[in-house]
């Protein structure tokens, strides 16, 4: 993750900011401390007893005065391309094409995000989370939201950051030129696992993101053996029904991440976990270990009840 | 005790330093004594950022290794919060505040500070709130969601239990304790000075700290609000900043912004004030530039007024008001450069001296230059975007507060330590406090910039080995290793040089201004005979001291009053004597504080013995009375 | 401007302070600055308060939302009684500074009468507020306001009714005269600081 190696025009324009102000503001760095050890080097030593020279301090002051005045000038006149230089970025920045964008409303949650895909009709539209992909070359609005307290969206190789505040809705714009997969935080305080609330975003040739949105846009497949099935009512009659939505079941509550490709995940926890079997099941038992404080309750499953889950979970690709 | 001019005083029969340890107690809890109230807010002040350094060492043994388990969430949010609330409220305002009240009478000549008793009070607040608010992190109820407190999170909802009320009427406690000196201090500078030291013969110092007094009263009044606000929210069901019945969350970051920007300007400005004696005394000539530094100060006090907004770059709010934020953001960088451009000229066209106290200055000019820069790049909109929040961000605050006011408080302690202890600290132990901390403070803080710019957000409490943050995060914690070694040096010299150090007479320095006339220790009170001022170097012009002010009684001790520009003579004021009221005002106020955290009807119940005890306060008592009947002379 | 103090051959001068009075009035005094720093303190808790209330107004379509505005009467009464106090408030006042006592002694009492009346009528203002504090963002306002005005009515009423106690009871000295002089200043602040905020409550939501 890095805010100097962009992967699209909204972060390409801020590092070349920050390659004119590092220049800039260094130069004036060096004078200034330059002329700080210079003064102290070069005056004439003062003993411990060396007399005040306040009345004879007024001679050279005239040439004191002039080149304040004049170091003040070029400061100024500095400043002020720094702020034209900002203000050429801002205009960059709002002028980034949205024209055949693709819509995402985000939702930040403490402690994931929740994304709908709102392409298309009314059928064509997915919820998922904590993973988004998108085609490189097209821009992407989002439409941002807090459903609790303010969470703010950064993925520094692609853009700025922005806040998602309870009670607003904000738009927010990129598009990523490079195929890659970027990793973003939340970079506003939210409680106890902010640490622990990252967010991919995997850049991917346009048919190679067609081809994920049309899965995404199925729901979950009928699970083939008897123990998923047996899973899938675990799922739906203990409390992961209470919070988690599957796609083609009862399951259909919005409290915590959508479920039904979780298993396709590169991540779980919101990029807490690498999305394994294992640790997959070391969440689900007890995800206060791995996120102590989020929202999900441990569970004691029956040892039988437990594998079935897992093996249900392992389905929803 | 040595006098080498004639400001001979002798010791007042109110203030007894001897007597039996019942009568020594008494008196210390009732002293009026600006020296003593603030020589009390400046060692507080330390105590407490000795406890925000302790909490930022177990921040940075946390985050020095990847997945740490030193600390888990709930400890660190608590930690974290703790060290900001603790550096900002409880050690970077009361100690210039401290310093102020003791140096501005001696400096402008005067016998005590206006309304001392109300230093008084405002110190026992102070006090009274910083223990408060660690009793609820020893309590393991502390405030958790980060100095600036931003809600829903610390809202009734999502902010469970206590914490966030800890937080905000600790707010309540040092926004009045910080309001009442302020006051204190523009009154003395306005009305209490020296027969001839009219306005623009004012030291530097005294300007920055009278500026700074104003800034408080126009500044700290919406973080009171704000968070009296955010108390009721929490306590009686009101909707402030409550979207869902018409509050906006963004009002607690306009009004807290609103006073969260002047708020580290006004740490600032002291320490600019402490760098001008400093650089004068040790260029052996006056700072160049008199009026353009005064105008600095008064612009730098106006601009800090219109940045809040840099601190909300990320929010919704209309691009082009944000434009306008930028602009004032980097403008506000040219009164200070037209200070350090003074300062150097001061030390080009001078005799330098390399004291400990000029060493800590130089640091500034690196330090805060750094910080500086890093700031006009955060004013910038799009790169404010992607380092705001970020480890960016903790890099420039630390390098502009570090910088900017601990390095030249630093200096200022080494410089008036022996006025006010009569012993000088050791020379050699500063030097290797200062390269110490020097180096210690770049090891920790540099890194910062790359891990913001690499992704790292700020309050985190742990972080992933893939990030690539570990080396660098562990760097930082070893600088903060070396700078706590640093400090440590401090901590030894000042206790060696209490009990060891060399005896420093009045004026050690050869310095210029008033307070250096007088014995080390100053007596009680600071002048028998007030001096006539002659020019704005009073111990370096010629007739710089033009004459003595007899006839001011000390049965009441009496103050002179001038006017505001010409400093002349106008009336006498009888200076209260010491009393017990406002230590018992502040105890009722504490106890009306803290139950409102708990009940509404605390502040019915509590106002009733908060206005005895201000009643018994004002109320004139017969001897003193009696004193000032003896001598009254009416206009 | 600083020659009176100087002598003209430079030799160190003397004042002698004895000569000079032991009060004065107005800006003079140490107790006006002081007043005047409390003031200016209250009149921005009071502005970023009314600033408040607008921006919660942005934020609302309909204002006040769900509720009709504070009704007129008590609020329009309290005004006048406020105005008119300033009366016997300035008769205190200028009693004061004559050190006429006796004039200091009506006025103050008759000033206090006020302060029963217009605390009484505040009372009554709270309840033709219409809403609750909890009731929404705008209740919250409207009581936040007209609640910081009244702790500043409550305690310049306090303030007075000491001074009162103490113009009859004495001990009595000339910087009490002082006393009374600020603090019937500030009962004229917290008159002026009302004007603004009735306007907001009882007038802005008619009117804009």
């Amino acid at each position: 993750m890095s805010a100097l190696l962009p992967a699209g025009p909204q972060a390409a324009h801020v590092a070349a900011l920050w390659d004119v102000m590092l220049v800039v503001t260094g130069i004036v760095f060096v004078a200034i401390v330059a002329a700080t050890i210079v003064a102290v080097a070069r005056a004439r030593r003062g003993a411990a007893d060396a007399p005040s020279d306040a009345a004879g301090a007024t001679a050279g002051e005239q040439r004191s005065h002039r080149i304040i005045w004049a170091a003040v000038l070029a400061s100024t006149v500095l400043l002020a391309g720094l702020v034209v230089a900002s203000a050429v970025t801002d205009r960059a920045l709002a002028s980034l094409p949205t024209d055949g964008a693709l819509r995402i409303t985000l939702t930040a949650h403490q402690w994931w995000w929740e994304a709908t895909y709102e392409d298309g009709g009314v059928h064509d539209r997915f919820t998922t989370a904590n993973e988004l992909h998108i085609p490189v070359g097209r821009p992407v609005l989002f439409t941002l939201a807090a459903s609790d307290v303010i969470h703010s969206l950064w993925v520094p190789e692609l853009s700025g950051k922005k806040d998602l505040i309870p009670g607003r809705v904000a738009p927010h714009a990129w598009r990523a030129d490079r195929a890659g997969t970027y990793r973003g935080v939340c970079a506003e305080f939210c409680g106890y696992q902010h640490a622990h609330m990252a967010l991919l975003v995997i850049a991917e040739a346009p048919d190679a993101y067609a081809a994920w949105a049309e899965r995404q846009r199925q729901p979950a497949a009928e699970p083939a053996d008897d123990a998923a099935k047996r899973g899938r009512d675990v799922f739906l009659t203990s409390t992961c029904a209470m919070c988690h939505a599957v796609d083609g079941t009862t399951a259909q509550a919005q409290r915590a991440p959508n479920l039904t490709h979780v298993a396709s995940r590169r991540t779980i926890a919101a990029g807490t976990l690498a999305n394994s079997p294992a640790n997959r099941a070391a969440w689900i038992a007890d995800p206060q270990a791995i996120k102590p404080g989020a929202n999900m309750p441990p569970h004691a499953l029956r040892p039988e009840d437990a594998r079935a889950l897992f093996a249900y979970v392992d389905t929803l690709q | 005790m040595s006098v080498a001019t004639t400001a001979v005083t002798p010791p007042s029969a109110h203030e007894p330093e001897r007597g039996h340890a019942g009568a020594r107690i008494v008196n210390a809890l009732a002293t009026v004594d600006h020296k003593r109230i603030g020589l009390r807010f400046i060692v507080t002040a330390f105590a407490f950022a000795l406890a925000g350094g302790v909490l930022s060492g177990l921040v940075r043994h946390q985050l020095a290794a990847p997945q740490s388990t030193f600390l888990g969430p709930d400890a660190y949010d608590q930690i974290f919060s703790m060290h900001g609330t603790t550096m900002m409220f409880l050690f970077a305002v009361p100690v210039m505040q401290g310093m102020a009240l003791y140096l501005v009478p001696l400096m402008v000549g005067t016998r005590n500070i206006a309304f001392p008793r109300m230093a008084a009070y405002a110190y026992w607040m102070y006090l009274a709130g910083g223990i408060f608010v660690y009793a609820g992190l020893l309590l393991n109820i502390g405030p958790d969601v980060g100095w600036f407190s931003y809600v829903p999170l610390a809202g009734p909802q999502y902010g469970v239990g206590k914490r966030s009320d800890f937080w905000a009427q600790l707010i309540t406690f040092t926004e009045v304790s910080s309001l009442l000196i302020a006051i204190s201090v523009i009154t003395t500078a306005f009305k209490l000075r020296a027969p001839g030291m009219s306005l623009d013969r004012i030291p530097l110092f005294v300007w920055a700290m009278l500026v700074t007094s104003f800034m408080i009263v126009f500044a700290m009044p919406a973080v009171m609000l704000a968070s009296t606000e955010l108390l009721l929210d929490r306590l009686v069901g009101t909707h402030f900043f409550n979207p869902s019945e018409g509050g906006d969350p963004l009002l607690w970051q306009h009004l807290f912004w609103f006073f969260g920007h002047p708020e580290v300007y006004l740490i600032f400005m002291p320490a600019l004030g402490m760098m001008s004696p400093i650089i004068a005394t040790f260029s052996r000539r006056p700072v160049v530039g008199y009026p353009a530094m005064v105008l600095s100060l008064i612009a730098t006090a106006f601009l800090s007024f219109a940045l809040w907004v840099h601190h909300m770059f990320a929010t919704a709010i209309p691009e082009l008001g944000k434009t306008f934020f930028t602009a004032a953001s980097m403008m506000i960088a040219i009164p200070s450069a037209v200070q350090i451009f003074c300062w150097i000229a001061t030390l080009w066209t001078g005799r330098v001296r390399l004291t400990t106290p000029l060493l800590f200055v130089l640091g500034f000019f690196v330090i805060l230059t750094l910080g500086g820069m890093t700031g006009i790049m955060v004013a910038s909109v799009p790169l404010d975007l992607q380092v705001h929040d970020t480890y960016f961000v903790v890099a420039h605050l630390h390098y502009v507060l570090i910088g900017g006011a601990v390095f030249p408080l630093l200096g200022a302690v080494y410089f008036w330590f022996p006025k006010i202890t009569g012993r000088l600290l050791s020379e050699r132990l500063g030097r290797w406090h200062f390269a110490l901390l020097f180096v210690g403070i770049n090891v920790t803080f540099f890194p910062m910039h790359q891990l913001g710019l690499d992704g790292m957000p700020r309050r985190i409490y742990t972080y992933a080995a893939e990030t690539g943050w570990g080396p660098l995060n562990f760097v930082a914690s070893v600088g903060d290793m070396i700078t706590d070694v640093a400090m440590l040096l401090f901590a030894v010299n000042v206790v060696r040089s209490l009990w060891r150090g060399a005896v420093a007479g009045p004026n050690p320095w050869d310095a210029a201004t008033l307070e250096w006339a007088v014995a080390s220790p100053p007596p009680s009170p600071n002048f028998d005979e007030p001096p006539i001022v002659g020019g704005r170097e009073p111990l370096w012009d010629a007739g710089g001291i033009a004459g003595r002010v007899r006839g001011l009684a000390h049965e009441p001790p009496e103050a002179l009053v001038t006017t505001v520009v010409d400093a002349l003579p106008d009336h006498r004021y009888a200076l209260p004597q010491p009393t017990l009221w406002p230590l018992v005002s502040a105890l009722a106020t504490t106890a009306l504080f803290v139950g409102s955290v708990f009940t509404p009807w605390a502040v019915v119940w509590g106002a009733v013995p908060v206005g005895a005890a201000m009643t018994r306060w004002f109320w004139p008592r017969r001897w003193e009375y009696r004193q000032r009947i003896a001598v009254e002379r009416s206009p | 401007m600083n020659d009176a103090l100087t002598r003209p051959d430079g030799a160190a001068r003397v004042l002698d302070a004895k000569g000079l009075p032991t009060y004065a009035f107005g800006n003079r005094s140490v107790m006006w600055w002081g007043t005047m720093g409390l003031m200016a303190i209250e009149s921005t808790v009071f502005a970023l308060a009314i600033v408040c209330y607008f921006y919660l107004w942005t934020r609302i379509d309909r204002w006040p939302p769900g509720v009709p505005p504070p009704a007129l009467l008590w609020g329009t009464l309290n005004t006048l009684i406020l105005l008119v106090s300033v009366w016997p408030n300035q008769f205190t006042k200028h009693a004061a500074e004559r050190r006429d006592l006796r004039g200091v002694r009506i006025g103050i009492v008759v000033s206090l009468a006020f302060a029963a009346a217009f605390l009484g009528v505040r009372v009554l203002e709270f309840s033709a507020l219409g809403c609750r504090w909890d009731t929404n963002a705008y209740g919250s306002i409207v009581w936040l306001l007209l609640g910081l005005h009244t702790t500043h009515l409550v305690t310049d009423a306090y303030d007075t009714g000491v001074l009162a106690v103490l113009m009859f009871t004495g001990p009595l000295e000339g910087r009490r005269f002082v006393d009374v002089s600020e603090n019937a200043f500030y009962w004229n602040f917290v008159v002026a600081s009302w004007l603004p905020i009735y306007a907001v409550l009882y007038l802005a939501p008619r009117v804009l």
